[in-house]
This record gives C-alpha cells, structure tokens and sequence, in this order.
C-alpha cells in the first residue's frame, strides 16, 4: 500500500501523513517551498501518522521542522517507535551545527580572465617544467652511467619490446602507404616534364631526410607517449610513487631513464624500418605505374643518394625519441590523483609530443638546408 | 529470529575459477530480510570475490544467485538494472568516482535514478555524507584530497544514496579509528531497525560482529563452512574458527560485548 506524503495543516498544528520516501520526494519538495518558513517552536508536529520513511524522507522531514528539533525527537514525540525516533534522533544530530559549504559566487568575467592568465602562466610554466626534467634526467643519466649495477636492463628491456618491437608492423605499414602516395603524386606532376624517373629521387629524399623520422615519431608520440603518461599518472593516482621514493628509490632511476632510453633505441630502429618500407611502396608505385624495374630502381638509388640524406635523417630519431619519451613520463608525474586528470596529461602529452616533433623538424630542416648536408 | 522467512539472497553451489585457481566450490549461502550477515573468512579466502558474484559483477563459473526471487545473472539488461537499483556497495577500497567532489559523488545516482534535480540532489547528498559522519565543508573536497577512513564514509553515504533495500560492505571500518567505528557499527544498526535494511558485512572487525551482526558466515576452503548466530559459530568445531573467535583480539572483543560476564 503506498500513499504519497503530504503535509495536513490546521492552523498550528500539522500533521505529517504519507510515504515520505525517494520516490515522493519532487512532490514534498514542491510542497516545502510552498510553506513559508515559519517557527516551529509555536507549532505542534504530529508524526504518528507519517508511514513509510527513509533518509530522503528524514532529510525533507528536518527541512521542516529543523535539525535540533529531530535531534530533540525523544522528548518531543515520545509516542513514535524506538527505530523510527533513532532514525530520526541519528539524522538530526548529524545535522545540527553543520552548515553547508560556503559557496564561492561566480564572477563570469572575473572567472573568465583569471583562467585566461592561469592558461598563459601554464605554457610558460610548462616549458620551464620540462627544462628542469630534462636536466634532471641527463643528471640521473650521468650519475648511473658509472654504475653498470644500476642500469635497469630488464626493464629496458621490456620497454624495447612495447615501444619497439610491438610499434614495427603498424609503422612500417603507414610509411609503405605514405611511400606509395608519394609516388603517384611525384608521378603525377612529373609527367607534365616528362621526367617522370625522377619519382624514384623523390621518394628517396622524401624518406630518407624526412618522413621516415616524422612518421615513426608522431607514432610513437601517439602510441608511447600517451602510455608513458598513462601508465606513470595511474602509479601516482595510487600511491606507487611515493612508495618508490619512500622505498629510497629514485622514480627517474627506476621508471623514466629505462623508458627514455628504450625510446632512443627503438625510434632510430624504427626509423630505419620507416625508410625501407617508404622506398619500396615508392618502388612497388615506380614499377606498377612507370614501368620502372626494381633493378632499374635501386641503381638510380645508388647513383643518385648520397649516403649523407641517410644520416641526416638518422640522426634526428634519438632527439626526437629523447624528446617524446621525457614529455610522456613528465606528464605523468604531473597527474594528481584523479581519473579526470590522467586523461587531460595523457591527452597534453600527446599534443605536446607531436608539437614538438615537427617544430624540431622544420628547424633541423632549415638549418641542414644551411649547412649544405 | 528470521530463518523461517524466505530468503532475500540465494546462493546454491556456486563455484568461481580464475583460470586453475578455484575461489569456491559448491558454496551456499542465504541473506535474510532485515538482517545483518557477517562474512568473515582469511585474507584472500574470497570474500570479496562472492560479494562481486551476488551483486553481478562478476559472472559465476557455476551455480545459481537468486536476488528477490529472480535469478541475476539470466535477467535481461534492463531489469537487472532495476534489481541492482535495490542493492548498496561500499567497495573495499571506496571506489569513489575521483573527478567528482564527494557530494557529487553521492548526488549522482540521485539525479540519474531517482531523477532529482541537482541541487535538491546535492543538498540530500550533504545530509548523507553527515549521517555517514562527514563534516559539511568536506562535502565539496575531492577524494584525493580525503583520508582514508574518510573516504570509506564517504562511499557509505553513495551506498545509502537509493536508500537501498540490500546493503553490501566489503571490511566498512578497516581504516577507520575506533571511534569512528563503534558509530559505524551504531548507524547501520539503526538504518536496519528502522528502514529494515538486509545488510551483507564483510569484516574483519571483531567488535563489528559482537556489536552488530546477527548472523556470521564462515568462509574457509572455498565454502561457507557454517552460517549461524555468533554464539553458535563461535563453539563451531574447526581449528580457524576457534583461532578466530578465542584468539586475544577474540577474547578481547567478546569481553567488550559482555561486560556482565567479566571477572
Ligand atoms: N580478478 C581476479 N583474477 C584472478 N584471481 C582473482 C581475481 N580476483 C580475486 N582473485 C583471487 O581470489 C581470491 C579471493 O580474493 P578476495 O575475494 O579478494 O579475497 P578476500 O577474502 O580477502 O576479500 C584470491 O586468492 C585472489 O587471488
Ligand atoms: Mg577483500
């Protein structure tokens, strides 16, 4: 038997009749904000007719007649059963002397141009950040160098193998794909000149200089980087690194030296895989579409491309790797412990990576220009 | 008192694998109306493994759970979810939601449920975080930034937060000062009396089974090894049980719930 609650007044005296429970609680509601807030002392409450409660119920009930009053039930409805005063007595003196949070009063604009400041600070925050983690990161590096004891081999290990190992089908398929567009693009424009064999110079510069590096680093800044940050924020969510400082151990030594290393192994290999499988999709376009054999192909490679594109290309992997993985593994340590900010680290890590990635790119690239190499 | 009544919570022969390793096998256990159960068992004996399989989280390897008379595991999506609506859990570890303050923590399920509007949710959330014993200007913290013991109140209060028919606590006073707990103890036992709650209490607290449960379940090599009044229990023929039960802390805990009885 239900029976929604309500309240029955005459004149001073009310009565409390009803289900008080959740699933009235829009309608009780509604019915306090009519009443206009009036002194309960002059009142007499009558509960005895007041059916189903639950806390819901109990809450609005104290809305009404105020938390000491409840606090006060065994004196002032004696009539009422044992477990419904407790109830009610347990409620109230939870409740009295506890006043709600105080609110901080929104200021739109205010609000608006301090976030606006705390965004700018942030950047500026953020770089001077990195600065700092890196030079700690060199110094832990030169410290550990000298003892071969506390290389963490075993953890480097297993990080070659994600980072590395686990990242080659998915890089060399993406640079097979890119290579192939390339040469149709170069084909495409070169037939006008007809000079449509210098796609295989093309696709070799294009790969050998740049894109192989470029494109196995934005997948790695995608797919280590943002584990990397994952990984570290869910270990300071739960406590683990503070465990590993107060276990005397050096969270960089442990944890980010093993990563960045790794990085700076698997990016130079996985830069080389880029090279490779880039040309041959450039060479398997060369010979679908311009009749040029694969012989024909890997001559005009060693006539035309000094080895020097090669290095130039190579030499930019372990930057770049050194780069990704300590942006990924400081970002980590900035999370503070809630699921909300893992995500937001995660996603800065990303970006910040890829930023980076290519600004660094577009430099090296004027400055090689520059050099003549 | 109830063990005439039908039983809210069946299990029969459950049994949960994890790859070889075997949790239970062939377990049975009943939860009354309206009361409090105690499990208590060893660390790892799988306690919070069959407080995951009764509430559905975990699909059991075999055996049926019947929760009000319906057989969880085989319900459609949509009534499951209105029989999971009937249950509380207090996770052991909080499992608190952390990018949302504690009394939006609490409000939640009152407005996605109970479809309340946000601030008469958020109010309503504020008087359960104080039944749970939290001060109102924690209310707006972030369960980073809480103890704890706190933040075991706090997962009480979202237990609470449906007023829910079935309460599940997986060890509710671990973390928690004495004080704290013997008002813990106190609080569900009023909640039970007056809103005829059925509690499942996995503990480890001696004084919580003294003060509050009315029966205890035995958990020990993979089964429920007895499920009776605390008296009974305790006289049980078994060497863990007796360890348990007349141990120091034991002791100490039944002289605390009899002070009459002591020299
Ligand atoms: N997800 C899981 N995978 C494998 N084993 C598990 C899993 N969850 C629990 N276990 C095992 O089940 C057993 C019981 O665990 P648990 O119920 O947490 O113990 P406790 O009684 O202390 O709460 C333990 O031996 C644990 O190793
Ligand atoms: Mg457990």
């Amino acid at each position: 038997m239900k029976e929604p609650g309500y309240i029955d007044q005459h004149g001073n005296h009310l009565t409390i009749v009803g289900d008080w429970t959740l699933p009235y609680y829009a309608a009780l509601r509604l019915e306090l904000d009519r009443r206009p807030r009036h002194e309960t002392t002059a009142t007499t409450i009558d509960l005895t007719k007041l059916r189903a409660l639950d806390t819901a119920g109990a809450a609005l009930l104290m809305e009404l007649v105020g938390a000491r009053w409840l606090a006060e039930i065994d004196e002032r409805a004696p009539e009422l059963p044992t477990t419904r005063r407790a109830l009610l007595r347990t409620l109230g003196e939870a409740m009295i002397d506890n006043p709600p949070p105080s609110a901080r009063p929104g200021r739109p604009l205010w609000d608006t141009l301090a976030r606006t400041g705390q965004h700018v600070e942030g950047i500026w925050q953020q770089q001077y950040q990195l600065l700092g983690f890196i030079g700690q990161v060199l110094a832990t590096l030169a410290v550990t160098a000298w003892w071969p004891r506390r290389w963490r081999l075993t953890s480097m290990v297993a990080q070659l193998h994600q980072t590395g190992l686990n990242a080659l089908p998915i890089v060399a398929l993406l640079t097979f794909l890119v290579g192939a567009v390339v040469a149709f693009l170069g084909a495409t424009v070169l037939r006008d000149f007809g000079t449509t064999i210098y796609t295989v110079n093309l696709v070799a510069f294009a790969f050998l200089r740049e894109f192989g590096v470029l494109l196995a680093a934005i997948l790695l800044a995608g797919r280590t980087a943002s584990a990397f940050t994952a990984q570290l924020g869910a270990m300071k969510v739960n406590e683990e690194l503070d465990a590993v400082r107060t276990l005397g151990l050096d969270p960089i030594e442990l944890l980010v030296l093993p990563r960045v290393l790794a990085m700076m192994l698997s990016l130079p290999i996985l830069t080389f895989v880029g090279m490779l499988s880039g040309i041959l999709g450039g060479a398997l376009v060369c010979l679908q579409a311009l009749d040029i054999s694969l012989i024909q192909f890997l001559a005009i490679l060693q006539r035309d491309i000094p080895l020097n594109h090669f290095l130039v290309g190579l030499a930019k992997a372990p930057l770049f790797a050194f780069l990704i993985a300590v942006i990924g593994c400081l970002e980590g340590f900035k999370v503070s412990g809630s699921a909300q900010s893992v995500g937001e680290h995660t996603t800065s890590s990303v970006v910040q990576s890829i930023f980076v990635v290519i600004l660094l790119d577009a430099v090296a690239a004027l400055f090689f220009m520059e050099m003549g190499w | 008192m109830s063990a005439s009544r039908e039983p809210l919570i069946r299990v029969r022969g459950l049994a949960n694998r994890f790859g070889q390793h075997s949790v239970h096998e062939n377990l049975d256990l009943d939860l009354y109306p309206g009361e409090i159960l105690g499990v208590v068992g060893g660390s790892g004996t799988g306690k919070s493994v069959l407080l995951r399989s009764i509430v559905g989280l975990l699909r059991p390897s075999a055996g049926r759970i019947e929760v009000f008379g319906e057989d969880l595991p085989q319900l459609p999506a949509r009534d499951r979810s209105r029989v999971e609506r009937r249950f509380g859990v207090l996770f052991q570890r909080g499992a608190l939601f952390t990018s949302l303050t504690l009394q939006e923590n609490v409000a939640l399920p009152l407005i996605e449920h109970a479809g309340l509007p946000r601030a008469d949710a958020e109010a309503l959330a504020r008087v359960k975080l104080a039944l749970a014993g939290l001060p109102g200007e924690v209310a707006i913290l972030y369960p980073a930034e809480l103890s704890g013991g706190m933040i075991k109140r706090a997962a009480l209060a979202r237990a609470l937060a449906l007023d829910p028919e079935v309460l599940f606590l997986d060890e509710p006073t671990a973390g928690l000062d004495p004080i704290g707990a013997a008002a813990f103890d106190r609080l569900i036992l009023t909640l039970r009396d007056a809103l005829g709650l059925s509690v499942f209490l996995v503990t480890h607290d001696l004084d919580t089974l003294y003060a509050a449960c009315d029966r205890v379940a035995v958990l020990s090599r993979r089964r429920v090894r007895v499920a009776d009044r605390l008296d009974i229990v305790a006289a049980t023929d078994d060497e863990w049980i007796h360890d348990y039960f007349h141990g120091p802390r034991g002791r100490a805990a039944y002289r605390a719930a009899h002070p009459e009885e002591s020299p």
